[in-house]
């Protein structure tokens, strides 16, 4: 089917992108393909620079002096019932106001919580600015490649840091590079328990009894690099635990300058080599994990898991395999470069030949929605609560395999995006004219039945809500 | 305006500006009045006839046949005059009506005739002559030619603030005085019209969203049956609707009786859209006016004492068709009813120009011929309640009216 251009721009947008701002499909119409492109070779694409965030060493640093603060409080309440308790609960309801800039206040540190919603908001300004945002959809898919929960102790402060510190910096670089990052982060650390998985024969081990967590180990074989029922088995999850042993976080009370960041702790790691996948791996202290990680990164099955994820989620649930196959060749011919891969989704012909049939994404969906309304957003809560309403809650994914990225699991939730549509048009964007909305987000890929549902709604918001709903804005 | 008018225009202005309330019992008792108005717009244009029926017009039963309110049957009408009937659905509005604090005004519409929601909204709320592009509403330019002109000499007397319901004040009260607004903390969910044209797109576009839409609302049964019967709603989006209606209105009234209170609001209705299953008598309209009667009953409790200076406008975009159409609703129209309630009222009055239902009476053969001009109403209301200059009416509030008079007497 040949789309005319303004049909391709449109798909384009809601296809690799966040969907059209107004003029966004006019200023990419000549070439939508050079337009996507063109935000690959952005210099310092997908990265955020942002004063204000902090690191992910500081972010848990300044959570575990709030935490122990409020330690402090709720044991002086204790030694001093009659007055305390007040001074406790008004400290605790200042030092986690959820709105507003965060409190510079070092000596109390920052709720966690604050600090999540800190990085959301910067998230959503980073997916709402972009001309495209085919740099942030990208940022999307392998954050949830590689996703970490921040219901899990401990990552909710530094769940938003990961994001910005190991996937924004590799987005368009090199798998590898990100494997490393991702793997040695105390987010994904502390979420898939390597932060305390202690080698058997290691000092640690030897010291305290503990021992083993292959969960970590497990998921990157399975979830990570080469997917699952592939080539590993058993005792390469064992043995690539054991590799990985001593990957770690550092104590805040033992090192307050440099608590909470990563570090290599020989005590724990487990002496000797390895074997992960018919390959030895000499003990090399650190190095070895670094060592199983690259030969995973360039491994086959590698190369075909990723590229069958990624177009699943950027085409379709059951992609072409000609497709799948073009990706998994482009990763292995550039040794996983990413913006390779990116550019060889969006020059093969079945980036542009397949029908729209995958349903947006919550968060796709409703940032779609601020973008083609104009709408601003100061308060970042209402629209986290619409995110976890339609089951898609920021950095909270049920499972370490993250959101499902298939249709019929997201349909699921399509009554409640007519509830939030209707929120949307009643409260969010009314002053939005649909009619406009419609001729700049909508006319060239929608049909002569949601052009007349529209035009016929009873009232703007009914006009708006509707649009919203249409398929041509629910689909890509 | 001699310089009576002046000095009440002056005496309205200071009783309800915000701050300057320790004025008021001298003012207040010189002029004697504190006139609050309310204004309440119905979005998707109200099917006048079937809110109000003209029983005895003899063609009215041919017209409407089964679906025709009347004053016998399961669900009688109730009696106004000779010529017309309430829906039942509005014992509210009647007693009201029988204790002369209501008018119903028939056969009316304001100077727009084609057949547009947006566009009708715009000039209904803009008081503009016809559609194009506008940012503010006649409620409040009307209220701002209260403004002394310059303020230069007025000491305490700051701007007379505006009361709006809703996520976002209407159009109507949109403009240059400031307005207040509040907002009920749940807003109502998407209503089943909505629902039900959702469904209908996606029946049309895309099988499998419609699949699953009718699934999650329940409706599949009622898809098998082909159709909402009858345009019954479902029991908890009507009480929703009905909550909503209450609890706006009723909150506007609150503040507005306060002594310090804004004296001028607005809020909008949606969900008049009847284009099929009406349902008058039982269905979804039944329910929105037995909702809208709620809501009057919600205003006349609030305001207390204050009900005796309040007049309550509800007016909406255009009419229906005089007939049913092939779905078992009307389709979009031109002449249709306001309804004015409150104890400032000298009501117990339909005020219509009847023009008749005869095939030749009806506009371009198919629906209720104006002959009222909305605008006369509302001029009528706005100078002889609110005392807004009737130049300023003509050529700021309305402009380009200057030819549509006033409708002098609506007050006690």
């Amino acid at each position: 089917m040949a789309l005319d251009s303004k049909a391709e721009a449109a798909l384009a947008l809601s296809r690799f992108g966040l969907g059209p701002r107004t003029g966004s499909i006019a200023a990419i119409a000549s070439d939508p393909r050079g337009a996507l492109i063109a935000e690959l070779d952005r210099p310092g694409a997908g990265r955020i620079t942002n004063a204000e965030l902090m690191s992910g060493g500081a972010a848990a640093r300044a959570a575990f002096a709030f935490q122990l603060a409020q330690r402090e409080l709720r044991r002086a309440a204790k030694s001093a019932p009659k007055e305390a308790p007040k001074d406790a609960k008004d400290a605790a309801g200042e030092a986690s106001r959820p709105a507003g800039p965060a409190p510079a206040r070092p000596n109390v540190g920052m709720a966690p919580q604050q600090i999540y919603l800190d990085e959301a908001k910067v998230r959503l300004t980073a997916a709402l600015d972009a001309d495209i945002g085919f740099v942030e959809r990208l940022t999307w898919f392998w954050s949830n490649h590689f996703c970490v929960s921040a219901d899990k102790a401990g990552v909710r402060p530094i769940a938003g840091a990961f994001e910005r510190e190991a996937i924004r910096s590799n987005v368009l670089g090199r798998f590898v590079d990100m494997l490393r990052a991702v793997e040695t982060h105390p987010a994904m650390l502390l979420y898939l328990d390597n932060a305390r998985s202690i080698g058997p024969s290691s000092q640690a081990g030897k010291n305290r009894g503990r021992g083993l967590n292959e969960n970590l180990a497990r998921e990157i074989l399975e979830l990570h690099t080469l997917g699952v029922r592939t080539v590993y088995t058993q005792d390469d999850v064992t043995s690539f635990a054991k590799v990985i042993t001593g990957w770690s976080i550092v104590n805040p009370v033992r090192d307050p300058e440099r608590g909470g960041e990563f570090t290599f702790d020989p005590r724990m790691h487990e002496p000797g080599t390895q074997t992960v996948i018919s390959q030895a791996y000499a003990d090399a202290g650190f190095d070895q994990g670094r060592r199983v990680l690259a030969d995973l990164a360039r491994h086959p099955a590698t190369a075909a898991h990723v590229a069958h994820k990624l177009a699943r989620h950027f085409i379709a649930d059951d992609p072409a395999l000609v497709l799948i196959e073009r990706l998994a060749k482009r990763f292995r011919d550039t040794e996983g470069d990413l913006k390779e891969m990116a550019k060889a989704l969006v020059t093969a012909p079945e980036a542009w030949a397949t029908p729209r049939s995958k349903l947006k994404r919550p968060i796709e969906w409703i940032v779609g929605a601020l973008r083609a309304t104009g709408a601003s957003v100061t308060d970042i809560r209402p629209v986290m609560q619409a995110q976890s309403l339609l089951g898609e809650p920021l950095w909270r994914p049920p499972a370490p395999n993250g959101f499902a990225d298939d249709d019929a699991t997201w349909l699921d939730g399509l009554s409640q995006r007519l509830d939030v549509a209707n929120q949307v048009a009643l409260r969010i964007a009314p002053a939005a004219d649909p009619t406009a909305v419609f001729e700049e987000a909508l006319a060239p890929i929608a049909s002569a039945e949601t052009r007349r549902t529209i035009a016929r709604a009873e009232s703007r918001s009914q006009a708006l809500a509707l649009l919203l709903m249409a398929p041509e804005f629910q689909r890509r | 305006m001699g310089p009576h008018a002046v000095t009440r225009r002056r005496l309205l202005l200071a009783s309800g500006t915000l701050f300057a309330w320790a004025h008021l019992p001298r003012l207040a008792l010189a002029e004697g009045r504190d006139p609050r108005l309310l204004v309440i717009v119905l979005r998707g244009a109200l099917d006048g006839l079937a809110a109000v029926a003209p029983v005895g017009d003899p063609d009215w039963i041919a017209l409407r046949g089964e679906k025709a309110l009347t004053l016998e049957g399961k669900t009688p009408a109730l009696a106004l005059d000779k010529m017309f009937a309430l829906n039942p659905g509005m014992p509210n509005l009647h007693r009201l009506y029988q204790a002369g604090a209501a008018t119903i005004v028939h056969a009316a519409a304001t100077p727009y005739r084609e057949r547009s929601h947006f566009d009708g909204q715009d000039v209904l709320e803009s008081g503009l002559a016809r559609p194009g592009a506008v940012s503010t509403g006649w409620l409040n330019r009307a209220l701002a030619t209260l403004e002394p002109a310059g303020s230069a000499n007025s000491t305490s007397t700051k701007p007379r603030n505006a009361f709006a319901v809703g996520p976002i004040a209407p159009l109507v009260v949109r403009g240059p005085a400031p307005v207040l607004s509040w907002t009920p903390p749940r807003l109502p969910p998407a209503s089943d019209d909505t629902l039900m044209r959702l469904l209908d797109l996606y029946r049309h576009t895309d099988p499998a969203l419609a699949r699953v839409l009718e699934e999650r609302m329940g409706l599949a049964e009622i898809a098998r049956a082909g159709g909402m019967e009858g345009g019954q709603q479902r029991p908890v989006a009507a009480a929703q609707v009905r909550a909503f209606f209450a609890e706006s209105a009723g909150t506007a009234a609150k503040f507005m009786a306060r002594p310090d209170g804004p004296r001028i609001g607005a809020l909008a209705f949606d969900g008049w859209d009847t284009h099929a299953n009406e349902g008058a008598l039982d269905g979804r309209l039944f329910a929105l006016l037995s909702a809208l009667d709620g809501a009057i009953a919600a205003v006349e409790t609030n305001m207390g004492d204050a009900w005796r200076e309040t007049a309550v406008a509800v007016i909406t975009e255009f009419g229906r068709t005089a007939r049913i159409n092939g779905t078992e609703g009307t389709d979009h129209g031109t002449g249709t009813v306001a309804f004015l309630a409150g104890g400032a009222l000298k009501g117990g009055r339909v005020l219509a120009d009847w023009p008749g239902l005869k095939e030749a009476s009806l506009h371009e053969k198919r629906d209720l011929k104006p002959t009222t001009d909305l605008r006369a109403v509302l001029k009528g209301l706005l100078r002889d309640h609110l005392r807004v200059d009737e130049a300023a009416l003509a050529s700021k509030v309305f402009p380009e009216s200057s030819a549509v008079k006033p409708v002098a007497g609506l007050l006690a």
